[in-house]
This record gives structure tokens, C-alpha cells and sequence, in this order.
């Protein structure tokens, strides 16, 4: 640009050229400290995201990979001393042979199912090794147990057999096989003793325990008896809850006040006070949210507490403000001469809103809105002030059930004791956090662009 | 078409719109107002303004910038009432019915006069959507052949539908600017009305586009009672059988058109006419 100046400039015949010249040089000079600076203040942003990114997925992506442990279990008659599943006998009522199945259940539950587990590590260690049996049962899950007895449960004629089963290794078996423990430190200080780790370093040689895909962090539900075994699923449904309600309330309430309020309200004291309201509304701290939530959702109007419905109520309060100023601010972009061509056609006010203003606002209203409901999604405080940072082992079946949310449930983790497991834990609980906002805003992009063309 | 076939057509044209003086003056009286006046807030815009509008003809508003002319036609169909703070008084009639008459609704009141605004505003909807959108909202229609019918004849009658009518379904804001002006009148046309008000309806237009349009509003006088406003006065003289002169809110003189050109009786009218004050 500057050379092609130079190439037809005109030489500089009076002073007022000469003045010309050294204010554009000013310009050009301030332009391009500007434009640097803005260079700069993205480059450092996309750092920042680069290396927020980078660290979580470094973190996490292990969390993704579980330890399983090949078991070969016999079931030992000797050990499964229930006997046969009850077989329904002739002139047998239904009472009759469901009470027999309950207690065969009951007393299946009862065995020590860990004799079984212990048995099978022991066969497949080798021959001769010395560990005590609490030690080599901490290789393996806790909850292996109900995974073997399930297994038997469903097939009762297995009892005298051999069959593989794959359990998982326990956490502390992970943190050793991925090295998340300093393999250097003394006995006292690790998490499992010499003979269960020198046990495992042969099965994992051996082909005994083996590394795969961990789908149990997306298929199962928190816990802490069974740390391995813990999942995002209970959490998942808690968010996609509050999400379904946050929705269905937060919407259509926010974008039917900004349009009552921006094309219906009448211009008062009243209209003008309401409108400081919200807007003050948005700034309030999302904690003061929960509070009011525990007050008003939960003492007195006796919701459940820790229920994804309340939660879903108070980011609802917590996402309008935002939705209602968006929605506003579309609403007031749109050009005056639409709606005097509306009105000159003779369309009502209210066909003049939903004909043709709302149309070219939905855009911006989907954005603001999925925007909005993003945010929302991400909130931790306020669910901590009504009961949804309990540990819930379950996933909830209606909103009204206890559950926690995806944000809780990485700050759940993240504050667990085990801190070289949940450490990964924490990270992949963020990255599917965090794959599920980029969804939503995905969608928010790909229809804005979608409506944008059709209008 | 080029700029001298134009330039012969407008010719021919004013030649046709000199109508009879006398038989102007003797149609019968469609709008009538008395005494209007408009304020915004403190400010007065409009002092006293009276006049008959005759029907099937052409009336033309002009005068210097800011002087009312826009303000008065948009009190015809009452668009001043959208406008924050606009206090109108007064009275006009159409057909001896009292606009401002609380009992009346303005929806009806914009189907009967239609308005053609300053810049083309056509709806970012289809070409067939934008005509059909006024006969559907006032139950015009019945049937989708109804709504055909009257989409192509107004689009027919705007002189627009050989240019567009392979492309019905496009959106009416990808047409040119003459051509969106002429969507804008199919689509006041739809309705039906019997007054048609065009704010400086080719101020935004070029001289080809203007001819059109000027071309197509002599056409629709033979059925349409037509109130324009325009900058150029030239264009109330080529199109125009009746001619107001507005200066600061005051109607300084109206008249034949004809009469107003040739031999204005104010002083201001003539200094405006001469191109002294504007």
C-alpha cells in the first residue's frame, strides 16, 4: 500500500503537501500500532484456550483408558452353597415360587463372593506366590463381587464351571499401572503393598490385566465404594433435566417479555423501573440465585431438595435476565421501515411483531438463548445451595429425584480424596462437559447460519 | 430503454396528465381535511392544514425540506400514530368519515389507503409472499387460486410482472430498486384500497427507475385516488393533476397543478417554484 504511495506520489511542491504527508504518517503509524495490539490480544487468547485445552485433555484422556482384570472363575460349589435356582414344581402357586426365588436371590447376595474372586487371582498369580488375601482382592474392584454373583444370578447352571469374567482393577491398580504413583516411593507411602504390586506388574505381563476403552465413566453412575466403577451417567441425566427445564420455562417467558416489554409496554415510570430490574438482574451473583432457590423452591413451597427441578427453576431465574435483555436488544435492531411496512399494509401490532419482526430476529434470539442455556449448563454455585452436591449412586428417573449435575460432579471429584485417580477423573469429567456446550453452541451457529439464509 | 425513449415517454406523459382544469376541480371530493395540526411534543409541525383531495386523480405535495409535507401525508392513514409523542388534531375525512374517530379501526383505515414509503421496504420474503401478505391478513382470500389471481393482477397492474414472473418464490429484496418500489406498490395495490399514499416514492430511485414508476402512477390514477409527495418539481408537474405548496408547516397555496407552475399566486410559491428558497 505504502509503496504503491510512493510509486504515484507527486512530489511535494508546497508545505501544505509536506503537512498532509507527515499527518498521514502519523495515521499509518497509530493504525498499525493498533492493529498490533489486536494481533496480540488474540494471539494471547487463543494461548490462553490453546493451553486450557491442551492441559485438560493431557489430564483427562487417560481417565478415558481403564485396567481390566481377566478372571477365569470357578464356581465353586464348595463356595456357592445355595444350591440350584428353585425350579417351579407342580401345583406350585406364583406366591409360592417367588418367594423361593427371593430367598435364592437373598441367599446368593449373602455368600462371600470374594472367596470366588481370591480364588481365581490366586490360580491365575504364580504358583506359589506369597500375598495375603486382602491384598490380592485390592487389585481388583470392589464391586466386582456383584458383577461375578450377576453373572450367576443370570446363568444359575454355571455353578461347578469355569468362566471368564472381565472385572475392573481398582483404582489403586490404575494409578500404578499408569504410573499416576511414584513407583520410587517407600512401602508406607504407597497405596498398595509390595506383593499386590509386584502381582500386578506380572498380569499386566502376563496378559492377565489388560487396557481398554473406559465406557464405565459414560455408562455408570458416582462412587466411592468402587472408585474405578464410578461414572458420569447419574450426573448427565441431572443436567439434561435442568437443561429440558431451563428450556421449557426460560424461553418463552424471557422472549415473551422482551416483546411485551419492547413492542406492547407502554413507555412509564413502571416500564422504566422493570427495566433497570432486569438488567440489574443480570449482574446479580449466580449464589444469590441458590439461596433464593433454598428459600422460596424448597422451604416454601416444599420442593424436593437436591431435585433437578429446582435447580432447573433457579437457572431458569438465573438465565432470563440474560434471554430478555438479548432478546431486547434484536428486537431493537430491526429497521424501523420494516415495521412501518407492516403497519402501512395494515397488519396489526401484534401481526406486525410475529409476521415479520420476529422472524428476522430469530436469529439472533436462538443464539442469545442457546448462549444463555450454555451458561446455565456450566453454573455450579447455585446447585450447591440446594442440596444437588450430594453423592447420588443412581440415576435419576424423574426431575423430582435426587441427582447432582455435570458441573457439581466435577467439583465432587475434584475434591476426592483419592487424588491420583479422580485427578484424570476431574479432567475427563470437564472434557465431557465441555464437549457438550461446544454441541449446543455448535447448534447455535449452524441454525443461525441456516435462518439467516432462508431469510 | 434508453435515456431518450425516456425522455420522449415523459413528454407524451405530462401531455396526458394535463387534464381539463375544470374537469379536475369538478370530481368529487374523496379526502377532506380541516384545520389538521400535528405537534411532537412541544415542537409544532403542522399549522392548520386544510384541503380537498379529489378523487382518481393525482395529488402532489411539495415544498422545502422539513416544511410538513410527509407529516401530512402520514396523517392520512395515521401512521403518525406509531410515532412516540405525535399529537394530532383536527380533522379528515374520507368520504365524509372521520379518520380520527375513535370508534374506527386504524387496521381498516390502512387497508382502505395504502402507502407507498420513501425508501422500497419490500418484506425479506418471497415476491409472492410480499403481494399475497395484505389480501391474506385482511381475509381477502379464500382459496390458494384466490390468492394466485390477485398476486398476479396486482403484480400485472405494477407493471412488474413479466420481469418477475419466473421468480415468484425469490426473496423480494434481491429485485433492483425500481423494482422493489413497484413490488411495494403491487403489494398496496393487493389490498385493494382507494387511496394510495406514496412518501417521495423515487427519491431513492435513478431516472430510469423514476420513469417507470411516474409512468405507472398515471396509469393507476384511472382507478386509485393517489397523494404523493416529492422533492422534485418536476415530477408533480409531469404526474400530478393537483398541486399543494408547503412552506414551515403552513400550506401556502394549492391549486390546479398547472395553475401553481405557470402562474402561482403567492409570493412564496413562486420564490419556491423560481427555486429561491428550498
Amino acid at each position: 500500500m505504502t509503496d504503491m504511495l510512493a510509486a504515484t506520489a507527486i512530489k511535494p511542491t508546497n508545505e501544505r503537501t509536506q503537512r498532509i504527508r507527515a499527518s498521514l504518517r502519523r495515521r499509518h503509524t497509530g493504525e498499525a500500532i493498533f492493529r498490533g495490539l489486536g494481533l496480540a490480544a488474540i494471539i494471547l487468547a487463543l494461548g490462553f484456550v490453546v493451553l486450557l485445552f491442551t492441559d485438560i485433555i493431557r489430564k483427562g484422556a487417560p481417565a478415558f483408558i481403564q485396567s481390566n482384570v481377566h478372571l477365569s472363575i470357578n464356581f465353586d460349589p464348595a463356595i456357592i452353597t445355595t444350591g440350584p435356582a428353585p425350579v417351579r414344581a407342580a401345583g406350585q402357586s406364583d406366591a409360592e415360587f417367588n418367594g423361593a426365588n427371593v430367598k435364592w436371590q437373598r441367599d446368593l447376595a449373602l455368600l462371600n463372593w470374594n472367596k470366588v474372586i481370591e480364588a481365581s487371582l490366586r490360580a491365575a498369580a504364580p504358583a506359589g506366590y506369597d500375598i495375603s488375601g486382602k491384598d490380592i482382592l485390592s487389585i481388583a474392584e470392589t464391586d466386582a463381587r456383584h458383577q461375578v454373583r450377576e453373572a450367576f444370578a443370570a446363568n444359575p447352571a454355571l455353578l461347578g464351571q469355569t468362566t471368564k469374567i472381565d472385572v475392573l482393577a481398582s483404582a489403586n491398580t490404575n494409578n500404578w499401572i499408569k504410573g499416576n504413583i511414584d513407583r520410587s516411593l517407600p512401602d508406607a507411602q504407597q497405596q498398595l503393598s509390595p506383593q499386590a504390586r509386584g502381582l500386578i506388574d506380572q498380569l499386566v505381563a502376563s496378559g492377565g490385566i489388560s487396557s481398554g476403552f473406559a465406557w464405565t465413566i459414560l455408562t455408570n453412575v458416582d462412587s466411592r465404594a468402587a472408585p474405578a466403577a464410578s461414572g458420569l451417567l447419574g450426573a448427565f441425566f441431572g443436567t439434561l433435566y435442568m437443561m429440558i427445564i431451563v428450556i421449557l420455562l426460560a424461553v418463552p417467558i424471557g422472549v415473551a417479555s422482551a416483546i411485551y416489554l419492547e413492542e406492547f409496554a407502554p413507555k412509564s415510570r413502571l416500564t422504566d423501573f422493570i427495566e433497570v430490574n432486569i438488567n440489574n438482574l443480570a449482574a446479580v451473583p449466580s449464589i444469590v440465585f441458590g439461596l433464593l432457590g433454598a428459600a422460596v423452591f424448597i422451604n416454601y413451597l416444599g420442593l424436593p431438595i437436591s431435585a433437578p427441578l429446582v435447580g432447573g427453576l433457579v437457572l431458569t431465574l438465573m438465565t432470563l435476565p440474560t434471554i430478555i435483555i438479548a432478546t431486547r436488544g434484536a428486537l431493537l435492531a430491526v429497521s424501523p421501515a420494516l415495521r412501518q411496512a407492516a403497519l402501512g399494509m395494515g397488519a396489526s401490532k401484534t401481526q406486525m411483531v410475529f409476521h415479520h419482526v420476529l422472524p428476522v430476529t430469530l436469529p439472533s434470539i436462538l443464539t442469545a438463548t442457546i448462549i444463555g442455556v450454555a451458561h446455565a449448563m456450566g453454573e455450579t454455585a447455585p446447585l450447591l445451595l440446594i442440596g444437588m452436591k450430594a453423592f447420588v449412586a443412581a440415576v435419576p428417573a424423574s426431575p423430582l429425584d435426587q441427582a447432582t449435575a455435570l458441573p457439581v460432579q466435577i467439583y465432587l471429584w475434584q475434591g476426592n480424596e483419592n487424588r491420583n485417580f479422580f485427578e484424570g477423573h476431574t479432567s475427563a469429567a470437564i472434557m465431557v462437559l465441555l464437549a457438550f456446550m461446544i454441541l449446543l453452541n455448535g447448534t447455535a451457529v449452524l441454525l443461525r447460519s441456516r435462518l439467516e439464509k432462508r431469510a | 430503454m434508453d435515456v431518450m425513449a425516456g425522455k420522449v415517454k415523459m413528454t407524451q406523459m405530462s401531455a396526458n396528465s394535463a387534464m381539463n382544469p375544470t374537469d379536475m376541480l369538478q370530481r368529487p371530493i374523496r379526502l377532506h381535511a380541516k384545520d389538521v395540526t400535528v405537534s411532537y411534543g412541544a415542537k409544532q409541525a403542522l399549522h392548520g392544514i386544510s384541503i380537498d383531495i379529489p378523487d382518481r386523480a393525482v395529488t402532489s405535495f411539495i415544498g422545502p425540506s422539513g416544511c410538513g409535507k410527509s407529516t401530512f401525508l402520514r396523517c392520512i392513514n395515521r401512521m403518525n400514530d406509531t410515532i412516540e409523542g405525535a399529537k394530532v388534531g383536527g380533522l379528515i375525512e374520507l368520504d365524509g368519515e372521520n379518520i380520527y374517530d375513535p370508534a374506527l379501526d386504524v387496521v381498516e383505515l390502512r387497508a382502505r389507503i395504502g402507502m407507498v414509503f420513501q425508501k422500497p421496504n419490500p418484506f425479506p420474503k418471497s415476491i409472492y409472499e410480499n403481494v399475497a401478505y395484505g389480501p391474506k391478513i385482511h381475509g381477502l382470500v379464500k382459496s390458494k387460486t384466490d390468492t394466485d389471481e390477485i398476486v398476479v393482477s396486482s403484480l400485472r397492474k405494477a407493471g412488474l410482472f413479466e420481469e418477475v414472473k419466473d421468480r415468484l418464490n425469490e426473496p423480494g429484496t434481491g429485485l433492483s430498486g425500481g423494482q422493489q418500489q413497484r413490488l411495494c406498490i403491487a403489494r398496496a395495490i393487493a389490498v385493494g384500497p382507494e387511496v394510495i399514499l406514496m412518501d417521495e416514492p423515487c427519491s431513492a430511485l435513478d431516472p430510469i427507475a423514476t420513469a417507470i414508476i411516474e409512468e405507472l402512477i398515471d396509469e393507476l390514477r384511472e382507478n386509485y385516488t393517489i397523494v404523493i409527495v416529492t422533492h422534485s418539481m418536476q415530477q408533480a408537474a409531469r404526474v400530478s393533476q393537483k398541486t399543494a405548496f408547503f412552506h414551515l408547516g403552513n400550506l401556502i397555496e394549492e391549486g390546479v397543478t398547472e395553475d401553481i407552475f405557470t402562474n402561482p399566486v403567492n409570493k412564496q410559491t413562486q420564490d419556491y417554484i423560481m427555486g429561491r428558497i428550498g
